[in-house]
């Protein structure tokens, strides 16, 4: 069992837990994923280790609420426990030593860009992270990436820090020169648009593909994306690519493929706990489709 | 004949000391006229909409009837056609005696899962494929009466001796808790190992949890059988991934002796354009989502696709496992595509009765050329091309040959490919001193020993796709191996009949898991 000692809402819809985990604490790495299963009649949810303390033994996760799952992690409070996190899974990220990086996180992306960033920054790497939302409250962990160098936070409706898209930010920092590298993680379509943004300059792209993923140990093949026209496991041989070499038409339409039964879940899971309020035909699919932040329309 | 009734109520069965009536002996021509028993099995059509077990298991008198035609021969082939060696004519005349205990006893001591190997194993290719009585006529029903000893054995557990040996102090680790995992475990701690079983997944079994179907060998007999190692001492730690939470190395420093049994855990797909469309699964992944997730209940959070269309891709027990579940899963149209016939089908011949008569749609001699889907990417059917048998290939099967022009379409919503696994390179990847072959398998002597001293291997990893029975035989045989070194006999004495572990390589036509 993984105690939780801290659960914290950092947006709307994304909560940190700090949990127990001594062992993956000890070894985890930047770019690693646990899966994580609540206990018996749960799905097994692959979640990048967003950050962690070897010494006190816990690992934070950063958890979106898109869909039954994961809207009963985002719920258990110090006192709960979740009953398997295995891992730590997944390559770690190739990083860089010196020079300049820009790390570009969209919404609970930004939670993957964090260990990037402060590994880089440990390095002696220059870090500019760009993290985006639809407005104030959805920008997430910007003091944390502060500590780590420079933060342009945008938001969509111009509430806060610079308004408009996380790519035309980073069209701004790419045309000031010096950039050597740049990691992206946020809703498909960002990546791509960043990934499209770096390409005819040649900018090394590094992106994190969070697709359906049952074992994380490459047993199933359901993480299963096409990379510079080949097919590679997420969970093995990722789950960071090069963003100029995936194929995000196919991962979009992948990470679609249970939408109604997630919309199913949600409603029986409002059922369950007594909720009057039913969700609005459509809103759990409204939800768990990728929010389209600091994102060109 | 009594109406067949499920194994589970035995309770007519007399306990050790009780008088019963026995049969008198019978002569041998008397055994000769009796004929092989049929196991009682669930209707076909009620049995293609739940989930329950298809066989139910001998009755306590057709058990003993069938035990009767034992011929009890001096020089018994089933013996040597077992890969874990059961001494099968003793535990029949036990039963035949009505000794139930004592049988039990006697199976117990030479197969750590008699439960699962009298419901999973081929026995037509082995101890029934032997038996005297094939060559004349229908062999001995083994499966079926170690599968009824077994569950006796199961429900009278607190009547059977749990061996408590006394610790030798010395502490061995297993690396995966599939049939080669369980069986290692159940040897090692037999004998006083200080045994614990690192698992990947949240609940261990590994196939027998994640692969084979709840209507083919129920989970909470793998559970009991995972119990029962558990009162003898051994521990399993869950969620522990070997080349991620451990190195092999940092564990190889922590343990005695290790057994590698991670079984073949990567899925081979076609090859095929489209293949990566919404709606098609690798067999591993439908079968996971269904058996380990629980999806075939409809309150598991974890979703599956209930194709109404379905397309399995394959010939072997899994391919058989995931179209049977498609069809009580809800799908109208099951269909197994296989590119050679029926008779080279490599599935149990029970599972394809089975499947048989339970409408499922077998579309032979066809190899699949291309997957279809809508502008949404949904599958909406797959293109094949119709064969022909040729010469033998090296397997010495006839290898199939397309035919010229002969491309169709068969419609289908969902496509499970079913045509094998490979070595997955996660454990490998991180020990560069673990001999691999050129197709990332285990390399391990003739005891089971790997290129490092101490670690053993066996099951898939070391094999390729193989069968639950074959695993576990690498297990017990292991244990063995194991034993030998920590006592510090070794080498020991050659193996007597060993079955050797074929220098694995990708089969995917084999595709014969379980």
């Amino acid at each position: 069992m993984h105690p939780i000692l801290r659960n914290e809402r950092l947006s709307p819809n994304v909560t940190r837990l700090v949990l127990e985990a001594p062992r993956i604490a000890e070894i985890r790495q930047p770019g690693q994923f646990v899966i994580v299963h609540l206990g018996r009649g749960a799905e097994r949810i692959p979640l990048t280790i967003a950050d962690g303390d070897a010494e006190a033994g816990t690992i934070s996760l950063v958890i979106q609420a898109i869909g039954k799952s994961t809207t009963d992690l985002v719920e258990l409070q110090p006192g709960d426990a979740i009953a398997d996190v295995a891992g730590p899974l997944g390559r770690p990220t190739d990083l860089p030593d010196h020079g300049h990086a820009v790390c570009v996180g969209g919404g609970v992306g930004t939670a993957v860009i964090l260990p990037i960033a402060q590994e880089l920054h440990r390095r002696g790497v220059k870090v500019t992270s760009i993290i985006g939302g639809r407005s104030r409250e959805w920008v997430i962990l910007e003091p944390e990436l502060a500590a780590c160098g420079t933060v342009i936070a945008c938001t969509d409706d111009g509430s806060y820090g610079r308004p408009g898209f996380v790519t035309q930010a980073l069209a701004d920092v790419i045309a000031e020169g010096g950039i050597e590298e740049v990691f992206a993680v946020g809703p498909v379509p960002m990546m791509r648009a960043v990934a499209e943004m770096t390409r005819p300059a040649g900018l090394k792209t590094t992106v994190s593909l969070n697709p359906v993923m049952v074992d994380g140990t490459g047993m199933c093949g359901g993480c299963r994306v096409t990379v510079h026209g080949e097919t590679r496991y997420a969970c093995v041989d990722g789950p960071e690519f090069d963003g100029h070499d995936v194929d995000f038409r196919e991962l979009s339409d992948r990470l679609s493929t249970y939408r109604p039964f997630e919309q199913a879940a949600m409603e029986r899971r409002a059922c369950e706990i007594g909720l009057r309020t039913k969700p609005k035909p459509g809103a759990a699919a409204d939800a768990a489709a990728e929010p389209a932040q600091g994102v060109p329309a | 004949m009594t109406e067949p009734r499920p194994v589970a109520d035995t309770a007519a069965v007399p306990v050790p000391g009780e008088a019963r009536a026995v049969p008198p002996p019978l002569t041998k021509k008397e055994r000769m006229g009796i004929d092989r028993t049929s196991m009682p099995e669930q209707d076909a059509t009620e049995r293609a909409t739940n989930f329950k077990e298809v066989n139910l298991g001998l009755t306590e008198q057709l058990a003993i009837l069938e035990a009767q035609r034992c011929l009890e021969c001096p020089k018994p082939y089933c013996v040597d056609g077992c890969p874990v060696a059961v001494n099968i004519p003793r535990f029949i005349r036990l039963l035949r005696d009505g000794d139930l205990h004592a049988a039990a006893e006697s199976l117990m001591d030479d197969n750590a899962l008699p439960c699962v190997t009298g419901r999973v194993c081929p026995q037509e290719s082995q101890c029934e494929g032997v038996c005297l009585r094939a060559k004349t006529g229908k062999s001995v029903a083994i499966g079926s009466l170690e599968r009824y000893v077994a569950d006796w054995a199961q429900a009278h557990l607190d009547q059977l001796p749990v061996a408590h040996p006394a610790p030798n102090g010395k502490k061995v680790a297993i690396i995966g808790s599939g049939p080669a995992g369980l069986t290692a475990a159940g040897e090692l701690a037999k004998k006083g190992y200080d045994v614990t079983i690192f698992e990947a997944f949240h609940a261990p079994g590994g196939v027998l949890i994640y692969g084979i179907p709840e209507f083919r060998l129920p989970k909470d007999i793998v559970q009991a059988e995972v119990d029962r190692l558990i009162d003898q001492g051994v521990k399993i730690e869950a969620n522990a991934i070997i080349g991620k939470t451990y190195t092999l190395p940092e564990l190889r420093e922590r343990f005695d002796a290790m057994f590698i049994a991670v079984g073949a855990g990567l899925p081979v797909f076609m090859n095929v354009p489209g293949e990566n469309f919404k709606g098609v699964y690798s067999a591993n992944e439908y079968l996971t989502r269904v058996n380990l997730m629980g999806a075939w209940n409809a309150d598991s959070d974890t979703p599956v696709l209930h194709g109404q269309r379905v397309v399995v891709v394959g010939g072997g027990n899994v391919a058989m496992d995931a179209v049977r579940t498609s069809k009580r899963l809800g799908a109208s149209e099951a269909t197994i595509v296989y590119r050679r016939s029926h008779d080279e089908l490599p599935a149990r011949a029970e599972e394809v009765h089975h499947a048989e008569q339970e409408g499922i749609r077998f579309e032979f001699l066809a190899a699949p050329l291309e997957v279809l889907a809508d502008e949404e990417r949904w599958v909406t059917g797959i293109r094949v091309q119709r064969m022909e048998l040729g010469e033998p290939d090296a397997s010495g099967r006839r290898k199939p040959v397309p035919i010229p022009g002969s491309e169709f379409v068969i419609d289908a919503d969902m496509v499970v490919v079913a045509i094998g696994t490979r070595s997955n390179p996660l454990l490998t990847a991180t020990a560069p001193e673990l001999e691999i072959n050129p197709w990332g398998y285990i390399v391990t002597d003739e005891f089971g020993m790997t290129s490092m001293p101490g670690v053993f291997a066996g099951g898939d990893i070391v094999r390729g796709a193989a069968t639950v029975i074959l695993a576990m035989g690498d297990g017990k045989r292991s244990a063995a191996s194991i034993d030998a070194y920590l006592r510090g006999e070794w080498p020991p004495a050659p193996p007597a009949a060993p079955e050797p572990p074929a220098r694995a390589h990708a089969t995917p036509a084999a595709a014969a898991t379980a």
